[in-house]
């Protein structure tokens, strides 16, 4: 019997194993709903998000220090918040689990429905990424200087379950904002001939490493999603007083 | 005594049709096509399917197996649950049964500027200047892409949209070291890239497993935003000499 080359089929007799079609949408609207409640709540709620050396992410750079005082977050994340929301992968999840459009691959749509795409407000507007993706970066060397003074306590250098929160944080941030698509044709994905440019062999290579960094660029989004809100709610819980940090070192 | 399934398959044209049941025995490694083979040579010769080369290369075989978008000759029965259903491809009109028309594929490939060389051939290029070109170079056209892309399939804007095998033969010329030509204008206009919402189906039912989403169509959308979206890279673009 034929076998073509190359064919992607499990052994004889075991089929393979996939998730419900409903599972990712039920699962992206669930992650993506709470998240936006949680940072809405977070904003305009609280005038606040330090804890001793610790600064929330949602409240860096801290805007209060030159004089803003009214809702400080609200300053500061949109910028993160909109790179988000125009990022290629959170399209995606969200046109599929939101809009259904389409809910899955090859599923029937409600028949009659008029479709634009991104040629028409709003979503023309995802052409904006790349100025959060620049606003975003600005943000990045904020929330780095934060991570440092989280290791630097009124006693000298420690470590607190804190000061490891947002590393962890700021390095998946780091890694989710530079395996942008943005970002890889900011570097190299413009070009037509790497060769013809200025520094061939350096643009080729960061093109090729943020490619590579791009290929896994929605578990990035996940992770960094993540860790910004576990981060935030780890240091909002110090400051109501619920939890105590632990110190390691 | 061989394994038996059943197979629904579509029988019928323009006008409409229905599926059809046929029993097939099962031998060990079989594929869809060759259970639509088997029957076709015992119980309906007049069974109308398009085929080449067995072996995935050719990109003839497309059809709707379970109604997702497949290669036949790459899908193994064995990898199937339950009942198997074998139906054309959604997105073009049915010739019969199994066969589809697929020429308006060709009309929008007559419609993309072809290749224009810099310079007269040979010329010397380098393996990191090409790999990107290389890649989309593997597309067998078998349409699947077409054929799942929900602008093309459940909004039928062929009007306004070329579909993903185009979106990465432009791709494919404009990321060319050697090529003179602007395709940025007629992609973001013609071809109408902004039509895609970048879900990925399209990458997904790729069996050459190209990256068509995230190494042709997104680059395409950012060429586009460079052109349309970016007044500041618009301030410091040099003049185009072409």
């Amino acid at each position: 019997m034929a076998q073509p080359a190359g064919v992607l089929a499990p052994a004889p007799g075991r089929k393979k194993w996939e998730w419900p079609w409903w599972v990712s949408p039920v699962g992206t609207v669930s992650a993506l709903g709470l998240f936006s409640i949680y940072s809405v709540w977070e904003t305009l709620t609280h005038s606040s998000g330090q804890y001793h050396n610790y600064l929330s992410p949602f409240f860096s750079p801290d805007v209060r220090s030159i004089g803003i005082q009214f809702l400080p977050a609200i300053w500061v994340v949109w910028a993160p918040l909109l790179f988000r929301a125009t990022c290629y992968y959170y399209r995606k999840a969200y046109y599929r689990s939101f809009f259904a459009d389409p809910l899955t691959c090859a599923r029937p749509e409600r028949p009659g429905r008029s479709y634009t795409g991104e040629t028409r407000l709003p979503f023309v507007l995802n052409n904006l990424h790349r100025f959060f993706f620049y606003v975003t970066v600005v943000v990045m060397a904020f929330l780095w200087y934060d991570a440092v003074r989280a290791f630097i306590f009124p006693s000298g250098f420690g470590i607190g379950v804190g000061s490891l929160l947002m590393l962890l944080n700021v390095i998946l941030l780091s890694i989710y904002t530079f395996s942008c698509h943005a970002f890889r044709h900011l570097v190299g994905g413009s070009l037509d001939c790497f060769s013809c440019a200025r520094g061939p062999i350096l643009r080729y290579s960061l093109w090729k490493t943020v490619s590579k960094w791009n290929q896994d660029h929605a578990t990035w989004a996940w992770l960094s999603m993540f860790s910004v809100w576990g981060t935030d709610l780890y240091i909002r819980l110090l400051i109501s007083g619920v939890l105590h940090d632990v110190r390691l070192f | 005594m061989a394994e038996m399934r059943t197979l629904h398959v579509f029988r019928g044209d323009q006008s409409g049709g229905e599926e059809v049941a046929y029993e097939v025995p099962v031998e060990s490694g079989m594929v869809v096509l060759d259970a639509v083979h088997q029957i076709q040579a015992t119980q309906a010769p007049d069974l109308a399917v398009r085929w080449n080369c067995k072996a995935a290369r050719c990109g003839s075989c497309s059809a709707e197996v379970n109604g997702h978008p497949r290669l036949m000759c790459k899908t193994r029965l064995d990898a199937i649950e339950g009942e198997i259903h074998v139906r054309p491809m959604k997105a073009f009109p049915v010739i019969r049964d199994l066969v589809t028309d697929v020429s308006w594929n060709y009309e929008k490939a007559k419609q993309i500027e072809p290749f224009a060389p810099k310079e007269p051939a040979p010329f010397t290029m380098y393996q990191r200047d090409v790999e990107r070109s290389q890649q989309f170079r593997k597309c067998i056209e078998c349409f699947l892409c077409q054929d799942v892309c929900h602008v093309l399939r459940e909004h039928s804007a062929k009007e306004q949209y070329f579909g993903p095998r185009f979106m990465i033969k432009i791709a494919e010329l404009e990321m060319h070291p050697m090529d003179g030509a602007d395709r940025v204008p007629f992609t973001s206009h013609q071809a109408g890239v902004g039509m895609c919402n970048i879900t990925k189906c399209c990458q997904e039912v790729c069996p050459e497993h190209i990256h068509l989403t995230d190494d042709a169509i997104i680059p395409l959308k950012e060429r586009v935003a460079d052109r349309e979206w970016d007044p500041i890279r618009a301030l410091f673009r040099k003049p185009a000499v072409r």
